[in-house]
């Protein structure tokens, strides 16, 4: 006959714990070990502006990495078509601009098969137009984080725009084809693209931290975002290149920082060129905005726990 | 010795009210600053006093390195305030703290995990958030693997996983953090008995290498166990700041109250709870030994039950049906116990009955009863469902390290023998 035995496992577990726990009493004294003389980190109020903590930034870096990668991980899935969505946005959007704006309306196009022009334009824009919405949701979208963990809180709608750059990337593929099928060949004003790639980023990350820091306190935010950004692409030159502005209203149009970003974008990838003046007031005003953003982003950060 | 955290006349204000509460709409401030356009520079005077709350205040304490200090005190007292000060989530008002070491916060397991991401890429995206560097987390992922017991589902999306696995993994990384300073919320009030020791015996260790811990809970006896000190806050202040035992008793003293005042009298016997067979007098409970102590688990007590009889040669027991605070029966009792009376009839008069509880019988929680009064041992001529209830609180230092409350209605100690009867 087969005996019942008792269940050995959970009685040795009791054992072992009844010995974790007295030797936890046993503990005195904790080993010696030398302490800063300086706090680690000091904590008060803040008051007024305050420094941006680049320092913190850094020491954070591989969150930001990390927080792209779950973005790009999570984005596509359970979705029948993945990552052809990223591609599908500006294909389709090129197909239909062509058809109504470069054949219907005749609009204009430097000279460049409107396809290829449209697409050239169109990849600033996707990638802009995707990064500004999501970041300005996403901390709002993260507020289970914010309230439970530190961490410098410029990483989340930072990384936002960061997963915009792999779409980006996707996009970019389908040009490819559209330039050979074309025959326009590449040339060296290829060279400039990583820095108008960078300076859209930046842009981007700009204007999206700021409207996410906003969003944290008026939720307007969230309705406004899809009109602003609706509007935002017809002062810019997606569909129309700027030489279809009389010259004198040219300057207008330059004012948009994403004026000088989207004909960086035709310079560089189709050899066209390049309009330094724009790409330079582009440039000016993008890091001006960054600063003030970064910095009234820091400013309002301090009640992001407490009111989102 | 320098201590490691230093924490000075510490504030923090809510503003409570429409206008600031939750979040504002942009339309709100807009109005707002047309119609009070100096607001910004009036300050705080524009404020009513009746609409800002102060969840701390003058808070001042230091935390020795390797010290575990358990924060105590009841529902919005301020605990979870402090420790999202500490952890630099939210800014305090006022004051400073001054932290001399690392800080990983523990406020809630399983911050940030993707429900989309499979276990293997939760642990880095966990362990990123919770600030462990990557290669930290690689050289620590079998042995967080190991601890969660999940490695046949580590490529499962976590959204698959059933809550226990969910609390594991998240706990699993959790515990591999190694600040020098590590607070925790209140973790242990989720998840069954066997995660619960599995956390406390992971705490004791993370104690014995010289970390320190600010641990904030409910749970007198694990604070009384693992902590040697506590501090204790009420409304947003320290009320006590000293020996975790003292400090647990005089703030169950203060929260449950002694027994001493828990009677009800009516010396009116015309309008005392009866009818015209009996009335009430006084029913009240008295423990042994200081009446100004919390009842605990070990402590003796006593109900008594004044009553008057109003019939001649009646022939009158109580009884006495014991509830827990889930309207259980405990148990039921009754005064025919006493032979002196059990066949005697009562004159008319006041009488006194008193039942004797021992200690180690009832299980922790709140208690109340109904007194019975019985008529030739048969039939029910008054019922009262007394006011009074008694918390009983369980500091019992225990063998084991299960540190929850016991399931059960009662906890009586009993006794147990294991022979052995041969070899195998």
């Amino acid at each position: 006959m087969k005996t019942l035995t008792p269940n050995g496992s959970s009685l040795k577990g009791t054992h072992e714990d009844y010995q974790t726990r007295a030797e936890t009493e046993a503990v005195s004294a904790p080993q010696p070990q030398s302490l800063p003389d300086q706090p680690l980190v000091t904590i008060e109020p803040t008051k007024g502006w305050v420094s941006l903590q680049l320092r913190d930034l850094w020491v954070y870096r591989e969150l930001l990495y990390f927080l792209i990668w779950r973005d790009v991980k999570v984005r596509y899935k359970q979705t029948a078509l993945g990552v052809a969505w990223a591609i599908i946005q500006p294909l389709f959007t090129m197909i239909i601009f062509t058809l109504f704006f470069g054949r219907l309306a005749g609009v204009p196009s430097d000279n460049i098969p409107y396809p290829v022009f449209a697409y050239a334009g169109l990849l600033p824009w996707t990638f802009f137009s995707n990064a500004i919405t999501n970041s300005g949701n996403s901390l709002v979208g993260s507020a289970n984080l914010i309230t439970k963990v530190y961490f410098p809180r410029m990483i989340i709608p930072a990384a936002a725009v960061g997963a915009g750059l792999v779409d980006l990337a996707i996009s970019f593929l389908i040009l490819i084809p559209l330039m050979i099928y074309y025959k326009i060949s590449v040339t060296w004003n290829i060279l400039m693209f990583p820095a108008v790639v960078l300076l859209t980023a930046l842009l981007a990350l700009a204007v999206g931290m700021w409207l996410s820091a906003l969003n944290v306190k008026y939720r307007d935010v969230r309705f406004a975002l899809p009109f602003i950004v609706q509007l935002w692409m017809f002062v810019s030159p997606v569909i129309y290149p700027t030489s279809f502005l009389p010259p004198r209203f040219r300057w207008i149009l330059s004012l948009n920082p994403l004026t000088g970003v989207i004909e960086g974008y035709r310079s560089a990838l189709l050899g066209r060129f390049f309009n330094w003046s724009a790409l330079a007031i582009a440039t000016v005003i993008t890091l001006a905005v960054l600063v003030y953003s970064s910095f009234a982003f820091r400013r309002m950060e301090k009640e992001f726990a407490d009111i989102i | 010795m320098q201590p490691i955290i230093r924490v000075e006349n510490l504030a923090k204000e809510y503003r409570l009210g429409k206008r600031d509460a939750a979040y504002g709409t942009l339309r709100e401030s807009i109005v707002d600053a047309m119609r009070t356009p100096l607001k910004r520079w009036r300050g705080r005077n524009g404020v009513s006093a009746s609409e800002i709350l102060w969840a701390l205040k003058h808070v001042d304490f230091t935390v020795e390195r390797g010290e575990v200090i358990g924060v105590i005190g009841r529902n919005g007292a301020g605990k979870s305030t402090l420790l999202k000060i500490l952890s630099r989530i939210t800014e305090p008002t006022t004051g400073s703290v001054k932290l001399y070491g690392r800080v990983a916060s523990l406020l809630e397991v399983g911050t940030g995990f993707h429900p989309e991401l499979t276990g293997r890429e939760n642990i880095f995206l966990n362990g990123a958030i919770l600030g462990m560097r990557k290669a930290e987390i690689e050289r620590k992922f079998d042995e967080i693997v190991a601890f969660a017991e999940l490695e046949k589902f580590l490529d499962t999306p976590v959204k698959r996983y059933s809550s226990g696995m969910y609390m594991r993994l998240a706990f699993a990384v959790a515990s591999h953090l190694e600040p020098e300073i590590l607070l925790i919320d209140e973790v242990l009030a989720v998840g069954d008995a066997a995660f619960q020791k599995k956390c406390l015996g992971k705490m004791g260790d993370v104690a014995r290498e010289g970390r320190t811990v600010l641990f904030v809970s409910h749970n007198m006896v694990a604070i009384q166990s693992l902590c040697r000190r506590a501090l204790w806050l009420d409304r947003g202040e320290v009320v006590e700041n000293g020996a975790a035992g003292a400090v647990v008793t005089n703030y169950l003293n203060k929260s449950f109250g002694g027994t001493g005042a828990t009677e009800e009298i009516w010396d009116d016997i015309a309008t005392a709870p009866g009818n015209d067979l009996v009335r009430l007098h006084a029913i009240r409970i008295r423990a042994d030994g200081d009446s100004s102590e919390p009842l605990t688990m070990k402590t003796p007590f006593t109900i008594e039950i004044e009553f008057w009889n109003l019939v001649p040669e009646a022939q009158l027991h109580l009884a006495l049906h014991l509830f827990t605070e889930h309207e259980i029966i405990a148990f039921t009792t009754g005064s025919g116990r006493d032979l002196t009376w059990s066949e005697r009839p009562l004159s008319r008069g006041l009488f006194r009955s008193v039942c004797r509880i021992p200690g180690q019988l009832l299980n922790a929680g709140r208690h109340r009863f109904n007194i019975l009064v019985i008529k030739d041992k048969t039939s029910m001529i008054y019922r009262h469902e007394s006011e009074v209830t008694f918390e009983i609180v369980d500091l019992a230092e225990r063998e084991l390290s299960w540190y929850g409350r016991e399931p059960g209605v009662v906890q009586p100690v009993l006794e147990w023998t294991t022979e052995h009867l041969g070899a195998v």
